[in-house]
């Protein structure tokens, strides 16, 4: 429970009942891709997304909400709610994890972001509104109610991207 | 509420121009670890064990020469695993590489890091090469897991720059009993010094042997600075859901899965009820059918205990 909204855990179709919008948070793509279907959430977050519930992507979440995704697994299965390609484990290994100081459109000053064996964005489609890159690669992007980020927001206190993200609701 | 603003575009190239980038921080350290909560780590002792652990789910695979059941088993001095297989893990996997280093052997954690292993386990399953001194972590760029058995191991590890402990349970005998005793020893004197008032704080420093800044810190976030892992013993569904209801961020599975009648079966269905951990009715449905789990040994059997290991 922070600014002012209720975040509960979201495991199980029943869970998703009630909820406005969803975060799909940072972990191993592969696992959750995995975990969507034995739980039964593909489909109902499916339905819901179909309905136009707001999708904020972080990390592995953004490679979930990409249409496209280089060196994942062939059993790998996102929704496909953001015109981007990806590349998974694209900035490299664990060693090659970073922080930095992001300019992000639309926030007076800097964001700091933690990338943790980050994807990289490779192609953004034409619909797709970038709002922050480093060094020229996108990192925040957003379309119509889909967020995505490269980074972790969910690892810093700074709560600015998440305003910005209910704002689009 | 904040509205999007596009930013003049001289700002932004002066803002590129400056960024700094900085890895092997803490928390770029911590992060790794953060990510894994809520998943299950596998033992691996070649490629093909490690695409079933990735196939099954696992959030990372830990490469290691011998799982601990064969290395209690053929006794002798165990050691870092041959740079040759894990590299031969790396190439199969697209999850994360964990590797073992001998306690107190930063020579192979200069090594492990070398290979580029995602993160180092300072295991006491290894033998250990140092008597009085671990790996100074804070000297490395790749992140450290540490066992500990009670409370003030946790912290003197984490002081010593580890980004994740792991309960130090009895590794190579399916039997859970240890790993539920250190889990409940960390997590109740976490509860206990919530309710220390100051003064207090400063005695559980001394017992602990623990730095008073991280037990003054305890008593704020009633938590660890880093993820708390089980590990040492799991061996079925039920075992990993008993450590996260017990309050662990996620599991370690060890010889429980590649000892086991049925790999593949068992590791998805450890890694569904450890995501669904408080739901009796998943954990009932992911128990059935899925082979027998390996033998196991109890605590009065075994002539070394690992726990011991370290301090």
């Amino acid at each position: 429970m922070a600014l002012g909204i209720n975040a509960p855990l979201v495991k199980t179709p029943e869970q998703l009942v009630g909820v406005d919008a969803l975060i799909l948070p940072g972990g191993e793509s592969t696992t959750m891709s995995m975990l969507l279907d034995t739980s039964g959430l593909r489909d109902s977050i499916g339905e819901r997304l179909a309905d136009g519930m707001g999708v904020f992507g972080t990390c592995a979440g953004m490679i979930l909400c990409a249409t496209d995704v280089l060196d994942g697994r062939p059993d790998q299965r996102g929704f496909s709610l953001i015109d981007m390609t990806v590349r998974r484990n694209g900035y490299g290994r664990q060693l090659d994890s970073f922080e930095t100081d992001l300019s992000v459109d639309g926030l007076a000053d800097d964001f700091h972001a933690v990338f943790i064996r980050a994807p990289y964005v490779e192609r953004v489609g034409p619909d797709v509104e970038v709002i922050a890159v480093h060094d020229g690669i996108p990192v925040l992007a957003r379309s119509g109610r889909c967020t995505v980020a490269s980074f972790h927001p969910e690892l810093t206190e700074d709560t600015r991207l998440h305003e910005a993200f209910i704002a689009t609701l | 509420m904040q509205q999007w603003i596009r930013l003049e575009p001289a700002r932004r190239k002066y803002d590129e121009f400056m960024s700094v980038e900085s890895t092997g921080t803490f928390p770029v350290k911590r992060g790794l670890a953060e990510m894994m909560k809520g998943g299950v780590i596998m033992d691996v002792v070649n490629p093909e064990q490690a695409k079933i652990a990735e196939d099954a789910g696992a959030v990372a695979v830990m490469a290691l020469e011998r799982v601990p059941a064969d290395i209690r088993r053929d006794g002798g001095v165990a050691r870092m695993s041959d740079p040759e297989m894990i590299i031969g893990i790396q190439e199969v996997c697209s999850i994360p590489v964990m590797a073992k280093a001998r306690i107190g052997h930063f020579v192979e954690a200069q090594i492990l890091q070398s290979l580029g292993v995602d993160f180092i386990d300072e295991s006491e399953v290894l033998t250990p090469a140092d008597e009085a001194y671990h790996i100074d972590k804070m000297a490395f760029d790749v992140p450290f897991v540490c066992g500990a058995t009670n409370l003030g191991e946790a912290l003197r590890r984490i002081s010593e720059g580890a980004a994740m402990i792991r309960s130090k349970g009895e590794a190579g005998t399916g039997n859970v009993v240890e790993a539920v005793r250190h889990l409940r020893s960390i997590i109740g004197d976490m509860k206990r010094i919530t309710q220390a008032d100051e003064a207090e704080l400063f005695g559980w420093a001394k017992q602990l042997q623990a730095p008073l800044s991280l037990i003054q810190e305890i008593a704020q976030t009633g938590t660890l600075p880093v993820p708390l892992f089980c590990a040492g013993g799991l061996a079925t569904p039920a075992d990993a859901a008993l450590a996260m209801q017990l309050g662990a961020d996620a599991v370690f599975v060890g010889s429980g899965i590649f000892k086991a009648d049925n790999p593949s079966p068992r590791a998805k269905a450890i890694v569904e009820a450890t995501t669904h951990y408080m739901d009796a009715d998943v954990l009932a449905k992911v128990s059935r059918g899925i082979g027998a789990p390996m033998t196991g040994i109890g605590m009065d059997e075994i002539s070394v205990k690992y726990a011991e290991r370290g301090w």
